[in-house]
């Protein structure tokens, strides 16, 4: 607000905007739409952002440190494929977590080692990683696109669990938000990431542990992936592997970047994940009440965002000073 | 005298001719000719992907046909992406050991037409599976997909039965998908019969469980009176099911699929009341047209690209009721037994 009262469009940036056209969709859908705004219904709205909401949150992390991790998706599906996959063939429990569990740490700290010590851009390690991780696992780990759980497994139980008749992953995705809420903006690393993102050389120059921090976001990262895995499963009571062939990895990178996280690092926090979050939720939840064909969402979703950029782009210009190096 | 000198050596001759008959009729020319003609043909099978039930059944049952006559099998596994199908088809084409048939599985009705048309000017006979696709293709083999959703529709309309809503709701797969644009045909030529049923949404899942879950919960909690759903496929109907499982609806949605029939997929589904019906394909019968199509391809002497055939399984909607203990094939024990040899 300026003086006058008015709301001063300047100050908005993308956040501001896309927030705005979120409420503003919420406001037509709740009016024009019978039974949008029936409490069942935010539920299932927020559920269906939980998963996507949850490795948005990793993948934030890791693009404001100005990185990606583009075998979030991989991971995600791959690991708790394999370790279903020990769990049907009779591989105890506890070995199968911890086996699965290591492999997960193990690919993180790859990702992580060979950004920040081989100094290989992230794009293309990730991007090779994910590869990997899905030829390895699909080929030599597990027979079948689709992984059943063992009935009775605790992720089967972990699915149907609800507290006030909200299902668990909402719950899962709000802990996970504050804990990286309080992470970015309280902690000592946390503040480093930003610093890190915003300007490698000189964070390096003032002491931060650059590069061991960028391995630990890569592993965050992966960490956070397997979670939503095993919330998929625990929904569909299987995992289909196909999944790293859908565009789940681009409607991630989505939900982080409409929010306002600057691909090149060093801007936004949790917040704009939930923004970007709250958007395609909406959308998407509308688009299917009004019966509108997938082809169609598709186009619309990518309108949208297109529209938040431009608009962006002319509020927030780019020149010499607020342009970086290593903008992607 | 001489009548009966021509007599007696007409009996010989014939007592001679009817000792000699056995060891003459023992040498069927058949199997030399069957076996000439096929021996060595190479047969590829590249399907959308092999890590799907269907396609390793298709292997499974066409490798131990194949090998028995003869001859040579493979697949290509381009894993979902239609560029990698289109790369292991163009490599096939132009190797030195270029396959007699080739069995395609399309993506979509034209992605892989000028392909097929190259394969069959260059001498090999296209068979195209399951999917049909814009292309005259030498045998199609696979279920009538307009048949198929009539069966899904008529199975839905009898689980919902004529005193509940008459409300179904569709999860189709996608809009590009001959599969799933023909069922999406057949749904509605019965519906249109039954005027009283009526669809109230019919959302994409693009083939995905995870959206097909998304979608069933919205259309659920829009229409909390509908009887019935039809996926349209088993491999993301597991989506659909978790969603009437968390709106706690079970036993009041009648859930209506199709697939090809495997244990895990679709009968035990069926055992435990997930589906209420699945249309399923007899695999094995499938693979045995397909299998019936390419001997007699190769035995006819017919250049490729001049026969059209097509092949249609016999479907069946199956529910709790008629599931037999061979209504489907089991996965596992096939892959169990390729593991034993």
């Amino acid at each position: 607000m300026n003086a006058t009262g008015w709301l001063n469009w300047r100050s908005l940036n993308q956040e501001g905007i896309v927030f705005a056209i979120a409420v503003v969709l919420f406001i037509a859908a709740a009016i024009g739409l019978p039974g949008f705004i029936n409490s069942n219904n935010l539920v299932a709205i927020v559920r269906s952002v939980s998963v996507l909401g949850i490795l948005a949150l990793g993948m934030a992390v890791v693009i404001i440190g100005r990185g990606i991790d583009l075998s979030a998706v991989a991971i995600m599906a791959m690991s708790v494929a394999w370790y279903l996959q020990l769990l049907n063939s009779g591989t105890s429990d506890g070995l199968a977590f911890a086996y699965v569990l290591a492999g997960v740490l193990a690919i993180g700290l790859l990702n992580g080692i060979l950004v920040a010590y081989a100094e290989v851009p992230a794009i293309f390690v990730t991007l090779a990683t994910a590869s990997f991780v899905f030829g390895y696992v699909r080929s030599q780990l597990i027979t079948q696109d689709a992984v059943p759980v063992p009935p009775g497994h605790w992720v089967e139980l972990l699915g149907g669990l609800r507290f006030l008749d909200i299902p668990v992953e909402v719950f899962v995705f709000a802990g996970l938000a504050f804990a990286f809420f309080l992470f970015l903006r309280y902690t000592k690393w946390g503040r480093y990431v930003y610093f890190a993102g915003d300007n490698p050389v000189a964070a390096r120059n003032i002491g931060i542990p650059v590069r061991p921090m960028l391995v630990l976001r890569y592993v965050l990262s992966a960490l956070v992936s397997l979670v939503a895995g095993l919330l998929t499963a625990a929904s569909l009571h299987s995992i289909n592997t196909r999944i790293v062939n859908s565009t789940l990895l681009y409607d991630i990178v989505l939900v982080a970047v409409i929010g306002g996280i600057g691909l090149s690092g060093g801007r936004g926090g949790v917040r704009n994940v939930l923004v970007g979050a709250a958007l395609i939720g909406i959308l998407l939840n509308a688009m299917t009440i009004i019966d509108i064909p997938l082809l169609y969402q598709n186009l619309i979703k990518a309108a949208i965002l297109l529209a938040a950029i431009i608009v962006d782009g002319f509020i927030n210009p780019r020149d010499e000073q607020t342009a970086q190096q290593g903008d992607i | 005298m001489k009548i009966i000198r021509t007599f007696m050596a007409a009996a010989a001759a014939l007592a001679v001719s009817a000792f000699l008959a056995p060891g003459f009729a023992a040498e069927d020319p058949g199997p030399a000719a069957y076996s000439q003609a096929l021996k060595g043909k190479r047969v590829m099978l590249v399907p959308m992907a092999m890590g799907f039930d269907l396609a390793q059944g298709w292997a499974h049952y066409l490798k131990t046909e194949v090998e028995a006559w003869g001859g040579v099998f493979e697949t290509r596994d381009p894993n979902w992406v239609v560029d990698a199908g289109a790369q292991a088809i163009t490599d096939a084409i132009s190797s030195d050991a270029r396959p007699d048939v080739l069995i395609i599985h399309s993506p979509d009705l034209n992605s892989y037409a000028k392909l097929m048309k190259k394969a069959q000017a260059a001498g090999t006979y296209v068979l195209l599976v399951d999917n049909p696709a814009n292309f005259p293709a030498d045998a199609f083999v696979g279920s009538d997909w307009d048949r198929l959703g009539q069966l899904e529709a008529e199975a839905a309309i009898k689980g919902c039965g004529p005193n509940s809503s008459k409300k179904i709701g569709l999860v189709q797969g996608d809009q590009a998908n001959s599969s799933s644009l023909y069922q999406y045909a057949g749904i509605m030529k019965v519906l249109d019969k039954n005027p009283d049923f009526k669809v109230v949404a019919k959302p994409d899942s693009n083939w995905d469980a995870t959206t097909s879950r998304n979608v069933t919960t919205t259309m659920l909690q829009q229409n909390p009176d509908i009887c019935a759903i039809i996926d349209f496929w088993d491999g993301d109907a597991t989506g659909a099911s978790a969603a009437i499982r968390d709106a706690k609806l079970e036993g009041k949605v009648f859930l209506v699929t199709t697939g090809g029939g495997e244990k895990t997929a679709d009968c035990d589904k069926l055992q435990d009341g997930t589906y209420g019906a699945v249309v399923m394909t007899d695999l094995a019968r499938q693979s045995g047209d397909m299998n019936a199509v390419i001997k007699f391809l190769l035995q006819s002497g017919q250049p490729a690209g001049t026969s059209h055939t097509y092949i249609y399984t016999l479907e069946k909607a199956t529910t709790k009721a008629d599931l037999k203990p061979d209504s489907c094939w089991d996965l596992k024990a096939l892959q169990a037994q390729a593991a034993a040899k």
